[in-house]
């Protein structure tokens, strides 16, 4: 069994227009110790779909099913998640200054966190360990360090603190939304080796939320591609860049400058994502597809194949990037 | 090709006040540190770097928006705020949100500079525009529209439309695509691309996404703590960077290939970058550096001053050589005890070696 299931998880949100489908049916399982790299531009509904997880949308109208080591967690009663949360499953976001909170010490947070879910600690017994934590993540001087507010740590030093925190109760699942995102190259590259070593260590789950390709090519062993509210496309992290089915994968993937400097013309994705108060029939991607078939107007494709699955009608045999695949591609369409 | 634009020796520093009537100067931020560049006609130069860096306060020195410090900025011959200055400068922002304003349509927006510089009566300036949003791939019968009714891209293609109203010579675009989804950014990009190709525009780009900066650009530039550290043709840049900074931050540079990234040698740098406002004496790298010396605490590095490539570094990195696997011969202020620099092949990780 995996360590959690979802199974067509769909979100919307009522707004005075009408309701806003975030997430349309999203169905993964994350294995313990493993990565799932979850890539979507803004609005795909990466981030509303985890947060669902942790029963952070509030307000939004929630159906579906996902199984934490067998437990439901949509619907649960607000007093059971909030033992799971921080516990179980942990969450690191994107912003560090905005999600510590700036009138208590950092040390003051993570001790909090310990004796909130194992209240049997005492305070000399969870400062130790919030020192221990903050040493692991590579603060220098925790003892010191641990009784500074967030504004007196850097960008990177913050979300060491965060990482910290998720890490401090040993969790089975962590979340990790944009982690690198607000930080510089540098310091990405500082915050990556960290939580790719935390996990190993500790076996812990991760997804990592990204619209950045480079991290994900980094860090995941497999990887979900999301475009307005649905997934795409899922595989392992190498189909996925190398032999990648869905017209929308390939369009990410030859929109940006190539690694190795070539200077070819880039090739956008022509047009703009739909927009969520009413997405387009048939196949979300079909309006900026530029293999657009009649049936991708009508029909909404599922996840198809198994091991490297992809929701697009298109032959499934027409894998990888390149003037061959292209021109095969759109000899099936016409 | 002739000089366009000369950057001599400009710095910027900002001071930091205190007290509540005589606003005592108390330390500075030193943001641009004694920066000199020479930008060629039609040619795009890339200005990259971390936050902080200074990149940005130098594209408004440029463009005059700030007065500089010291140092002299000549454009085209003549001194900033010459006649004509601001026509031929103009600028591209970051935030397409925060650079128009909500409440005006997007037609007196583009049409703005035209109306400072008195050109043109209102039906011709009308024209103009509509011919700046055909330009820039914007329906013209949208002239009435509010920005709110733009998406991110097409935003930033009104404030491209608007920067271009003047026609100016020298576009400086300051992160201009970061702000875009990756679908969209590609699009700005070709959109940028074309338009310097049909104008003949001369563009300083500023990004710190690498991969972005090396596909526009002619020539590159590496900022770190106010000043350049190196300085050369982009394929030079990305292919041999000399100076240790430079190889740190490609190779922190994540890229969208698994295979290529599981084989490159990884520099993870300690710590974090020293505040500009008392910036490390000599080499303001040495803090952070590798291959850090004594020399390197004495002696400011400036950059060599013949040829094409140059970086400002007392020991420039040799092709082929393993800058991670090396002990730093400075004590350095490590800021992670447990977790520091991958040392290739001892710490190398399985799992990123790919499948």
């Amino acid at each position: 069994m995996a360590l959690l299931e979802v199974t067509d998880l769909k979100v919307s949100f009522p707004t005075p227009d009408g309701p806003v489908q975030a997430v349309r049916g999203m169905t993964f399982q994350v294995e313990r110790g493993r990565t799932l790299g979850i890539v979507g531009e803004s609005g795909s509904g990466k981030s509303v779909s985890t947060q669902t997880l942790m029963g952070l949308t509030r307000g939004a109208e929630v159906s579906g099913s996902a199984l934490l080591e067998g437990r439901e967690l949509i619907g649960m009663p607000e007093g059971e998640l909030r033992r799971l949360r921080g516990a179980q499953i942990s969450m690191i976001f994107q912003d560090p200054l905005s999600s510590l909170h700036p009138l208590y010490t950092v040390g003051w947070q993570i001790i909090e966190l310990i004796r909130i879910h194992e209240p049997a600690t005492t305070k000399a017994q969870a400062r130790k360990l919030a020192i221990e934590q903050l040493a692991m993540v590579g603060i220098p001087q925790p003892e010191q360090r641990v009784d500074d507010y967030p504004h007196q740590f850097s960008g990177g030093m913050r979300q060491r603190a965060m990482i910290a925190m998720a890490l401090a109760l040993n969790p089975k699942l962590i979340i990790a939304d944009e982690p690198t995102t607000a930080l510089d190259a540098t310091v990405q590259a500082q915050i990556l080796d960290l939580m790719a070593r935390s996990r190993r260590e500790f076996d812990t789950a991760l997804i990592m939320i990204t619209h950045d390709l480079g991290v994900i090519a980094d860090m995941a062993d497999e990887v979900l591609v999301m475009y307005a509210g649905k997934p795409v496309e899922r595989a392992g992290r190498r189909d996925v860049y190398y032999r990648p089915h869905h017209p929308y994968t390939v369009g990410l993937l030859e929109s940006v400058p190539s690694a190795t400097g070539a200077k070819g013309r880039l090739k956008p994705v022509p047009g703009q994502p739909p927009s969520l108060l009413n997405p387009p029939g048939g196949c979300p991607f079909h309006p900026r597809c530029p293999y657009v078939m009649a049936r991708c107007r009508v029909d909404v494709p599922p996840l198809m194949g198994d091991g490297h699955q992809s929701a697009c009608w298109l032959p499934l045999d027409l894998e990888g990037v390149g003037p061959e695949v292209a021109r095969r591609r759109t000899e099936a369409s016409s | 090709m002739s000089v366009l634009l000369r950057v001599t020796d400009v710095r910027k520093y900002f001071p930091i006040r205190e007290g509540l009537f005589f606003r005592k100067e108390v330390g500075r931020v030193h943001a641009v540190d004694g920066v000199s560049l020479e930008v060629r006609a039609g040619e795009t130069l890339g200005i990259v770097g971390e936050s902080g860096c200074g990149k940005s306060t130098l594209a408004r020195c440029i463009t005059g928006l700030y007065p500089v410090t010291s140092g002299s900025i000549e454009f085209d011959g003549a001194p900033l705020g010459a006649k004509g200055f601001r026509r031929d400068v103009q600028m591209i922002f970051q935030d397409p949100y925060g650079s128009l304003n909500p409440r005006r349509r997007i037609g007196s927006i583009i049409a703005d500079p035209l109306v400072i510089h008195r050109i043109g009566t209102k039906t011709e300036r009308r024209r103009r525009v509509q011919e700046l949003m055909e330009l820039v791939g914007l329906n013209p019968e949208h002239y009435n529209r509010f920005p709110a009714e733009f998406s991110g891209g097409q935003r930033q293609r009104i404030g491209i439309a608007r920067a271009l109203a003047l026609r100016p010579r020298l576009v400086v675009c300051d992160e201009p695509v970061s702000a875009l989804d990756v679908s969209i950014q590609a699009q700005v990009i070709n959109l940028l691309k074309d338009l310097q190709a049909e104008l003949g525009l001369t563009y300083v780009f500023i990004a710190h996404d690498l991969s972005v900066v090396r596909y526009v650009s002619d020539r590159v530039a590496v900022m770190y703590l106010g000043r350049i550290v190196e300085i050369a043709p982009g394929e030079d840049l990305y292919k041999v960077p000399k100076h240790p900074y430079t190889n740190a931050l490609l190779s922190a540079a994540s890229v969208a290939d698994p295979d290529l990234s599981a084989r490159r040698e990884r520099i993870i740098l300690t710590g974090d970058v020293p505040s500009p406002i008392s910036p490390p004496a000599g080499c303001r790298f040495h803090t952070r550096c590798p291959k850090a010396m004594p020399r390197c605490v004495a002696e400011d590095p400036r950059l060599t001053p013949e040829g094409e490539h140059q970086a400002a570094c007392h020991f420039p990195v040799q092709p082929g050589e393993h800058l991670g696997a090396e002990t730093p011969q400075i004590q350095q202020e490590s800021t992670e005890p447990t977790v520091g620099r991958t040392e290739s092949g001892v710490d190398d990780e399985p799992d990123r070696r790919g499948d």
